[in-house]
């Protein structure tokens, strides 16, 4: 039998090693099913592709970025509330919401040239998460309504939203009726900041939360609160805080950096309003913050690993004729593994006998 | 003297063979890419594309290295996969309307890469773009529904409101209400390209409603199912869907891209590829036909075959006026034909007769 | 004509909700357990595929629904091990599991798109079918759409009537004191997944043996997300499971007859409806809670449990 004991004290050796164990059995697992499904090519080289080219090659390099890039940012503003124990697993919706409200500002100041644009797309794009994220907010503090619940029913209701938009008001006036927006003029692009690539600004932006984050959760009173109301929400209250104060502050910063990264997404990488936007993101970001271990500076590598099978999985599609949805299977096995193996850190493994 | 020239000449014409050999006629493979939308397997508009890329391979042997990446989302995940290919392919075909804007952000980039953009309307240098007149096929379906129906319903299963899904809408009815003036055709949007529980609750829905044959502008076979299990009659679209429907499947709307991408990869091994617009049809063979089912009437077989042929040799359009709009304003006047520009790439209107409200 | 319309529309709506019930019926046992697994669309994909084999090598329909509801179990088990045994977050390891489940099918089904099949087809209860109007509406329908209301009967029975039923819903609402009480929590949830993944299975393979019978990969088309909204919309009791699948369902089918009738109503918009009358509710739901009528929302819903005895 295996028994869990609880460690008195997270083990330092296990939050290095548990990633590692984890790659290296999400290794052994792709070796075994290559082997299977490969016929005449060399598993190494499917292994360069998959997991060294996008390291190595600067090209793919700089769009593993812009494909991290947005789950950074998500996962960031999530974290902060997942240490708080609130649970915001709507930020797909909150980044679709971002993406259509600043998008929409983008749209309507149509080649009108200014330095001004950007910015004010950037702001409508916060709001437009954060407003959307209240809501779940509002509804738990006024009718105490479980925010997962209320998170992801919106998630469902913004993907329908953007639908909507794309097939009305926001749709390109000569773009033949296809359910999609105009391409941004410059004004509304996102400066690059890696000539010669896709990536841009929002990177800048990721790792700069990142640092102010991992400032506010170590010095911060506000990170103090959402620690103690996440662990211990019955002393958080006798310490005074207000935990009405850490749901509102932990869905807005969740829903407005969502929105933010939606917009990124839509000024940026895809210069228009697609009905393809979401890209799963806001779910994938979730994933990312737990893998991190809700870890400010973690997060930015759980980010990167996680683009790494996005980018990695479509290369070996390209060089070996391998189906896309040995990527899918891959990214699943890949979070088993990870998960699973956290459990090194809270816990011992322990392997005994049955006596009777 | 004579000698030294004539050296020189020998030089001039053996550098002149070299360089034609390295630089125009290519002794390496050419590599084509195709960039797909949805899976390979889903019988419908991916499945024909990956069929014509097939079709280069067979005729092209060792010529040719072909790369296909399928179900790539029409997000920025798509200018990173046809980026990628870029740097590795001569030719990429992107085979959706919704890489359009990637396809000429990486055209740009790479300007000695050819791009071939299927369906849409923006040209460079080096990229074409390409797509197919269905509304043809749709003509030839449209006679054969007006003479099969007895309920004198069409149900038509549209995907979007886009100026190729309303031309096929269209150019059927018309077909069908020229051999039965008594036909009515009631059009459902799905706003999807697939997923088969819809299409065929959709497929439901309009046999309930009365229609006792369908068409669909969407790309599984769930349709067809329906309609065999119900014991209507349907047409496949796409690809031959006749194990789906071997009563059901009257005949089926082909796209047979093998012989343009062929001809465009060829091109690039010649060195003759140059930036294009195609549009073509039945004519041309872009657009076929699934053989005609055995339980059609002759003569309601013969006068298929009929359009085809006229189709075929350019002697008839379907839209041939005088026709109007649903409104009632004129569009064409008698004997005339549309102009590929703007009428038929941006048909936003219903013609006069059908009932429906044009979708907004 | 109208009441044969009216009774095609009606048959309409109970393919396209059945499986919703399924997979939400299953899902409702889970979340009532105080687990909240999001792979539900990963496991019903792969009970659609494997069920599609199955029937499309043996021709038997029972063993076609066996091999779905096995296959969703085997899914469902890794999420079970997981959160049970490894204490892993469930939101994380649920989507894990969609990303798994829809690429596991979409490769393992690869050879399947060109197969075609016998789809399971509607019985006639004799003489009750006979009945003008009743008969062809309630005793002429597919087997398995009997089987799903059923399994919605079995679960609000277990609930309510058994003693594991009880003692399950009490682990729902507070599992330490469920477990200091000697209740062995894990076993309880462990079980209760298997059977959501048995359950989302056997939706999946409605989906492609009763209501089209191909196989396509991503054919389930986010009916699983669905589901889980209406476990909520149903405020996790077993029979609004049905009111609830009818109106998530029903509304596409509405939307498409309207559409033959030229009634134009956004399909966006209508489909967004659901959802929000899902706030809605659970927001009367906690209404009525402060007056102390009505305690359904488990209360340890994602919550991880691990006794240190």
């Amino acid at each position: 039998m295996i028994k869990l004991i609880p460690r008195a004290e997270n083990s330092k050796a296990m939050i290095i090693l548990s990633p590692i164990i984890a790659l290296t059995l999400t290794a052994l697992s792709a070796f075994v099913i290559f082997l299977f499904i490969l016929d005449d090519i060399a598993v190494s080289s499917v292994f360069f592709t998959l997991f060294a080219e996008p390291l190595l090659d600067s090209y793919y390099f700089s769009e593993l970025l812009v494909k991290a890039a947005p789950l950074m940012i998500i996962g960031l503003g999530l974290s902060i509330g997942f240490r708080a124990g609130i649970w915001n697993i709507g930020a797909e919706g909150q980044y679709v919401m971002g993406a259509v409200a600043g998008g929409a500002v983008g749209l309507y100041f149509y080649n009108v040239e200014g330095f001004w644009l950007l910015p004010l797309m950037a702001i409508a794009g916060i709001i437009g998460g954060m407003l959307y994220a209240s809501i779940a907010a509002y509804l738990r503090i006024k009718y105490q309504v479980n925010e997962i619940l209320v998170t992801l029913m919106l998630t469902y209701v913004a993907v329908l939203f953007l639908q909507a938009m794309l097939q009305g008001p926001l749709r390109n006036p000569s773009g033949f009726n296809f359910p999609e927006s105009r391409m941004f003029h410059d004004s509304a692009m996102l400066p690059i900041i890696w000539e010669g690539t896709r990536l841009h600004i929002g990177l800048i932006v990721a790792i700069l939360l990142s640092i102010l984050a991992w400032f506010g959760i170590k010095k911060h009173m506000f990170g103090m609160q959402i620690k103690i109301t996440g662990s211990a929400p019955r002393a958080a209250k006798f310490a005074g805080f207000d935990d009405n104060k850490t749901v509102w502050y932990s869905l807005l910063i969740s829903g407005g950096l969502a929105g933010l990264a939606g917009l990124f997404e839509a000024s940026g990488p895809a210069g228009q309003l697609t009905p393809g936007l979401p890209q799963f993101y806001g779910f994938t970001a979730i994933i990312v913050a737990f893998l991190a271990r809700l870890h400010p500076v973690g997060i930015l590598f759980s980010a990167l690993l996680i683009a790494l099978s996005y980018v990695g999985g479509e290369n070996v599609q390209i060089d070996y004729n391998l189906p896309s949805s040995i990527t899918q299977i891959f990214q699943g096995m890949l979070l088993f593994y990870f998960l699973a193996c956290d459990i090194l850190i809270k816990y011992k493994v322990v392997l005994f006998k049955k006596n009777n | 003297m004579s000698n030294r020239r004539f050296s020189s000449v020998l030089k001039l014409s053996i550098l002149s063979v070299v360089l034609a050999f390295t630089g125009s006629v290519s002794a390496d493979p050419v590599k084509a890419a195709f960039v797909y939308i949805g899976p390979t397997g889903d019988h419908g508009w991916t499945f024909a594309h990956d069929q014509g890329a097939k079709y280069v391979k067979e005729k092209m042997g060792d010529d040719v290295v072909i790369t296909t990446v399928e179900s790539v989302e029409e997000n920025s995940d798509s200018e990173r996969v046809i980026t990628s290919l870029a740097r590795k392919n001569d030719i990429i075909f992107t085979t959706s309307f919704g890489y359009m804007n990637p396809t000429v952000k990486v055209a740009k980039r790479y300007p000695d890469v050819k791009f071939e953009h299927a369906t849409g309307y923006m040209l460079e240098d080096n990229l074409s773009v390409y797509s197919a007149r269905f509304y043809e096929g749709r003509h030839v379906i449209g006679k054969i529904a007006g003479r099969m129906t007895k309920s004198n319903v069409i149900g038509y299963i549209a995907s979007f409101p886009i100026p190729e899904v309303i031309r096929g809408i269209n150019s059927a009815y018309l077909a069908a209400k020229s051999v039965n003036p008594d036909v009515s055709m009631k059009i459902v949007w799905v706003y999807t390209w697939y997923d088969p529980g819809k299409e065929a609750d959709a497929a439901n829905a309009l046999i309930a409603q009365g229609a006792d044959i369908l068409m669909q502008h969407t790309d599984s076979t769930a349709p067809i199912t329906v309609a065999e299990e119900k014991g209507i009659y349907a047409f496949g679209q796409a690809s031959n869907m006749r194990e789906w429907g071997p009563n059901a499947q009257l005949t089926g709307i082909i796209d047979d891209w093998g012989p343009y991408y062929l001809a465009r990869v060829q091109a690039v091994k010649d060195g003759t590829w140059t930036s294009s617009d195609t549009f073509d049809g039945v004519k041309q063979g872009m657009v076929k036909f699934a053989p005609m089912n055995n339980n059609m009437p002759v003569d309601v077989r013969n006068e298929a075959m009929k359009a085809i042929i006229d189709l075929s040799m350019g002697a008839i359009h379907p839209f041939t006026g005088p026709i109007n709009k649903q409104d009632g304003t004129p569009w064409l006047a008698e004997g005339e034909t549309p102009p590929n520009f703007p009428d038929l790439l941006t048909m936003d209107f219903y013609v006069e007769g059908i009932d429906s409200k044009y979708p907004n | 004509m109208i009441e044969n319309l009216l009774i095609e529309i009606f048959i309409g709506i109970t393919i396209a909700s059945a499986p919703l019930i399924f997979a939400a019926i299953g899902e409702l046992l889970v979340e009532r357990s105080g687990v909240l697994n999001l792979g539900v669309e990963g496991m019903m994909i792969v009970g659609a595929l494997l069920g599609f084999v199955v029937i499309s090598h043996t021709g038997n329909p029972y063993l076609a629904v066996l091999a779905a509801l096995v296959a969703g179990m085997m899914i469902a088990s890794i999420f079970a091990f997981l959160t049970q045994f490894l204490l892993t977050n469930q939101v994380a390891t649920g989507l894990a599991l969609t990303l798994f489940g829809l690429g596991f099918a979409a490769f393992a089904g690869r050879d399947y798109t060109e197969v075609t099949i016998d789809l399971i087809g509607p019985i006639h209860i004799p003489i009750l079918s006979e009945i003008p109007y009743i008969g062809p509406s309630l005793f002429s329908l597919n087997p398995l759409i009997y089987l799903a209301f059923f399994m919605v009967y079995l679960v609000w029975w277990f609930l309510f009537k058994t003693k594991q039923g009880l003692i399950l819903r009490a682990i729902g609402d507070n599992h330490d004191a469920a477990h200091a009480i000697g209740h062995n929590v894990v076993l309880y949830r462990f079980m209760a997944i298997l059977f959501g993944g048995a359950m989302a299975g056997l939706g999946g393979a409605f989906l492609s043996l009763v209501q089209v019978p191909i196989w396509g990969e991503g054919m389930t088309a986010g009916r699983g997300w669905i589901a889980l909204g209406l476990v909520v919309f149903a405020s996790w009791q077993p029979f609004r499971i049905i009111l609830g699948a009818v109106i998530f369902g029903g509304i596409t089918v509405l939307q498409l007859h309207a559409q033959g009738f030229d009634i134009r109503i956004s399909a966006q918009y209508l489909s967004m409806l659901p959802y929000l009358a899902t706030i809605v509710i659970l927001v009367s739901l906690r209404m009525r809670l402060k007056n102390k009528t009505n305690r359904t929302v488990p209360n340890c819903l994602g919550r991880i449990f691990h006794s240190t005895t």
